[in-house]
C-alpha cells in the first residue's frame, strides 16, 4: 500500500471551478443591497408601532450581495421585529403584507430556524404557521428554490 | 365527468394519441412502449415498442404521417412506421452524449426535435439521399438540461425549457426541409439556432414545461418555484407570472388562445387566463372533488380500523382529486391549441385521464373558459 504521506491540501481544492462545463450563476454579484435601515426599525419598535417595523425590516432584502456581515445583520434585524410580536398579533402582521413580502419573510423565517436561541424557535414556528396559511406550500417551495437567498 | 383509464400501478413516463384517438402509445416507467387500442370500453395492448436499451423519456405521434418518435435514456431516438401491422424502428443518431429528455414532431412532421440532458436541442429531419435521419445541434447559449421543447406552428421556431432557469425561443430552420419563413413577432431573421429570444424564471426554479399558444404569439412556462408565466411576443418587456401557493406544476397547455391548462405536484388540473391586457389570473381548479357522504360505520368496520389502526377515524389514505399522484403530461384530445374541447392528462399513479370542457363548465359553477 502507499505510504501515507500526510498531505490533505488536495482535499481543499475546489474541482468544480476547473471543470468548464459549471454553471455560473448570472447573480448581479455585489449589488448596492443595504439592507433594511437599522435605525428607523428601531425607532418604529420602540414606538410600539410593530407592524411598520415588519414592514421596514423586510424591505431592501439583501438578497443580491455577497457580504455575508449585510446578510447577518439583516437577519438579526428581522429576528429581533418577529420575536417583539405577541403571540395574538402575528396574524395582523401576515395580513398586513402583500405576496412578494410574504415570500421574503418566510425566507427570513427560515433562516432564523439555522440559528436558534433562546424562545426563539416557538415564535417563530408561530410566524411560520401564520405565513403558511396565507402564502401556502407556493412559499415554501419559493424558500427552497430561490437562487436569491436571504 | 372525467373517463379515468388506469394502466397498471407503474407510472406512466409519457404519452402520445394517434390521429383519431383510437391508439394511445405510453411508456410505464421502462424501455417499452406500448400501444394500446379501443375496443368498445377497454383498451387492448396492441403492440410493445421494445429497442430502447434504457428508459423511454419521451413519445410523439405524428398525426398526419402516423410515425411515432420515441427518445430515451439510453441516448438514442427511434423513429416508427408501422408497415404490414407491425411497427418498424429506424434509429436516429442524435450524437448526444447524455440522455434525451423529450421529443416532440413539428406540426408538419418533416422534422423532430430532442432535448437532452447534453445541454443540446437537437433537430433531427430526414435527408432522403442517404435514407436516414441527420441530426443538427442547437448548443449556445443552453447552460443546462432541456427539459421540454413546443414547436411554434409556423414549424421553424423552437421553444425550449431548461433547468439553466430559463425559457428560450430558438430557430430551427433546416434549410433542407424548409421554406424560408416569414417574420413572426418573435423577430426577422431565423438562421437555424439562432437566438431569438430568452427569459428568466425570476425566482430560480427549473422550467418545467414551455408551450406555445395556437397563433404562436404567446409563450408560457411553468417554473419550479411553483410559478406560471406567461409572455407576449408583440410585447416582450412585461413577463407575466403569478407566483402560486400550489406545489410546483409540471407541465403546461394552451386550450385558447387564452387559457392555459397547468398541472403537477398538486395532482390536479387548474385553468389560468392571460388576457388582452398581458394579465395572467388563476380561475380554479379543475379537478373538484365530490364531497364525501360522512356515511356511518357498521360496528364491525369501526372495531377493525380500531384494531388495524388505533383509531376510528374513517379517513383514507386516498387523495380526493382524481389523480392519485402527480400529474407529468397534458396533451390536446380533442380540438385544437386554439380551441380544446378535451384534454389528457397522465401521471405518476398510471391513470390516463380525459377532461371535457363540456362538462368542467356544468359542474364548477361559473367555470367559463375564455
Amino acid at each position: 500500500m502507499s505510504k501515507n504521506t500526510g498531505a490533505n491540501r488536495f482535499r481543499k481544492v475546489d474541482v468544480d471551478q476547473f471543470n468548464e462545463d459549471n454553471f455560473q450563476d448570472e447573480l448581479i454579484e455585489d449589488g448596492q443591497d443595504l439592507g433594511p435601515n437599522e435605525g428607523e426599525v428601531a425607532s418604529l419598535l420602540n414606538q410600539n408601532k410593530h407592524i411598520d417595523a415588519l414592514k421596514a425590516a423586510l424591505s431592501n432584502p439583501p438578497v443580491a450581495t455577497k457580504n455575508q456581515a449585510v446578510k447577518d445583520q439583516a437577519a438579526q434585524l428581522v429576528l429581533r421585529v418577529l420575536l417583539a410580536f405577541k403571540s395574538s398579533d402575528v396574524e395582523k402582521g401576515v395580513n398586513s403584507l402583500d405576496s412578494t413580502t410574504l415570500d421574503i419573510l418566510m425566507k427570513y423565517i427560515y433562516r432564523g430556524f439555522e440559528t436558534p436561541s433562546e424562545g426563539s424557535s416557538a415564535q417563530l414556528l408561530t410566524w411560520h404557521e401564520k405565513v403558511f396559511a396565507k402564502g401556502g406550500l407556493g412559499s415554501i417551495v419559493r424558500v427552497l428554490t430561490d437562487r436569491k437567498s436571504v | 365527468m372525467p373517463e379515468v383509464h388506469s394502466f397498471g400501478i407503474e407510472p406512466i413516463s409519457c404519452h402520445a394519441w394517434n390521429k383519431d384517438r383510437s391508439q394511445l402509445a405510453i411508456s410505464p416507467n421502462n424501455h417499452e412502449v406500448h400501444i394500446y387500442t379501443q375496443n368498445g370500453g377497454r383498451w387492448d395492448k396492441s403492440h410493445v415498442l421494445s429497442e430502447h436499451a434504457q428508459h423511454v423519456t419521451g413519445i410523439d405521434w405524428a398525426p398526419e404521417s402516423n410515425r411515432i418518435v420515441t427518445c430515451g435514456v439510453d441516448r438514442n431516438a427511434y423513429v416508427w412506421t408501422l408497415i404490414d401491422g407491425k411497427w418498424k424502428p429506424t434509429l436516429v443518431i442524435l450524437r448526444i452524449n447524455r440522455a434525451a429528455t423529450c421529443v416532440r414532431w413539428s406540426p408538419l412532421g418533416n422534422k423532430f426535435a430532442v432535448g437532452s440532458g447534453a445541454r443540446i436541442l437537437s433537430v433531427c429531419y430526414f435527408e432522403g439521399e442517404y435514407d436516414w435521419w441527420v441530426s443538427k445541434h442547437i448548443k449556445k447559449p443552453i447552460r443546462s438540461t432541456v427539459s421540454s421543447i413546443d414547436w411554434h406552428p409556423n414549424n421553424v421556431l423552437l421553444a425550449c425549457g431548461s433547468s439553466d432557469f430559463k425559457a428560450r425561443v430558438f430557430s430551427g430552420y433546416v434549410k433542407e426541409v424548409d421554406d424560408k419563413p416569414a417574420a413572426t413577432a418573435w423577430g426577422k431573421k431565423m438562421t437555424m439556432g439562432n437566438l431569438m429570444a430568452e427569459f428568466s424564471n425570476g425566482g430560480g426554479g427549473w422550467v418545467h414545461s414551455v408551450s406555445f399558444s395556437a397563433s404562436g404569439d404567446k409563450l408560457s412556462w411553468v417554473g419550479h418555484d411553483s410559478s406560471v408565466s406567461v409572455v407576449n411576443a408583440n410585447n416582450q418587456e412585461k413577463i407575466a407570472t403569478v407566483k402560486c401557493a400550489f406545489l410546483p406544476f409540471t407541465s403546461c397547455l394552451w386550450v385558447t388562445e387564452n387559457s392555459l391548462v397547468v398541472a403537477g405536484h398538486d395532482c390536479c388540473p387548474m385553468l389560468f387566463t392571460h388576457d388582452d391586457s398581458d394579465t395572467l389570473t388563476f380561475i380554479h381548479k379543475l379537478d373538484v372533488a365530490k364531497e364525501k357522504e360522512g356515511g356511518s360505520m357498521s360496528a364491525m368496520k369501526r372495531f377493525q380500523t380500531l384494531d388495524k389502526r388505533a383509531t376510528t377515524d374513517d379517513s383514507s389514505s386516498d387523495l380526493n382529486t382524481q389523480h392519485q399522484n402527480t400529474v407529468t403530461n397534458i396533451s390536446i384530445h380533442t380540438g385544437t391549441k386554439e380551441r380544446c374541447s378535451k384534454f389528457t392528462t397522465s401521471g405518476t399513479d398510471g391513470k390516463v385521464i380525459i377532461w371535457d370542457f363540456k362538462s368542467l363548465e356544468s359542474s364548477i359553477a361559473g367555470l367559463k373558459v375564455a
